[in-house]
């Protein structure tokens, strides 16, 4: 499974998750973004290049609460807090974030 | 009181009763799946809001070995995701003493802080504890 984008392939998994996080770049984010029904503002990129920024640190996604968590200690507490990531990610923040993101489906993520 | 939901008994008493568990690690980080595993489930029962400690021993001290170099052997370095505990709360970590001089290793050589603990020290946390699952 896959798409392709002016030649170039994108393998995907069954879920429609990046196989190879290496291939992700910003035109498979907005395939992915309209996949997911998602249109992508300042305010998506910065909770995707967040999540981007901490699989390389860590190589994991996070979970739901440890993102929240993370991105209010980061972005402010404005941000920090379900409703405003659920508001950008309507189908859940990590799932959806992380797939746009090119990121695996995070670890206990149902 | 207690209210039967679904089949399931929610009782108010148990339901927010927080246990002890403990997770061991034993085995060295690559060459079996173990450690990767017991990650994996560390990671997921941080959900529950449990009280969690990590324990390392024997050759599990490598898995949090500085300087892991996993590409010759094909594997991915998952190493550095000990250092996202902290922001699951997963915060008690020890490492057994023993291990660590047998192994030529001290606390400066790991990818997190953690606590040194004696064998015996060990078994004392570990008999104070609800579970145990070890790895």
């Amino acid at each position: 499974m896959g798409f392709e984008i002016n030649g170039k392939t994108y393998e995907t998994d069954e879920e429609g998750y990046l196989v190879n996080l290496g291939e992700w770049d910003e035109a498979a984010a907005k395939y992915l973004a309209v996949e997911e029904k998602v249109e992508l503002t300042e305010n998506h990129w910065e909770v995707i290049n967040f999540l981007r920024e901490y699989y390389n640190d860590y190589q994991i996604a996070p979970a739901v609460r440890v993102l929240t968590k993370a991105i209010g200690k980061k972005l402010g507490a404005e941000k920090g807090n379900s409703k405003y990531l659920y508001e950008l990610f309507p189908y859940g923040p990590a799932k959806q974030a992380c797939k746009i993101a090119g990121l695996p489906k995070p670890t206990g993520c149902i | 009181m207690t209210e039967s939901t679904g089949g399931i008994d929610m009782d108010e008493d148990s339901s927010g009763t927080i246990k002890k568990f403990a997770f061991v690690n034993r085995k060295a980080p690559y060459g079996t799946i173990y450690a990767l595993e017991s990650l994996e489930v560390v990671l997921i029962s941080a959900a529950f809001d449990q009280d969690v400690s990590l324990v390392f021993a024997d050759d599990g001290v490598y898995e949090l070995k500085k300087g892991q170099a996993t590409k010759s052997v094909g594997m991915k370095n998952f190493s550095p995701t000990y250092r996202a505990l902290e922001g699951y709360d997963i915060e008690k970590i020890f490492v057994e003493k023993e291990s660590l001089d047998a192994r030529g290793l001290t606390a400066d050589d790991l990818v997190v802080p953690v606590e040194v603990l004696t064998s015996d020290e060990i078994a004392t946390l570990l008999d104070e504890q609800d579970v145990v699952l070890s790895f």
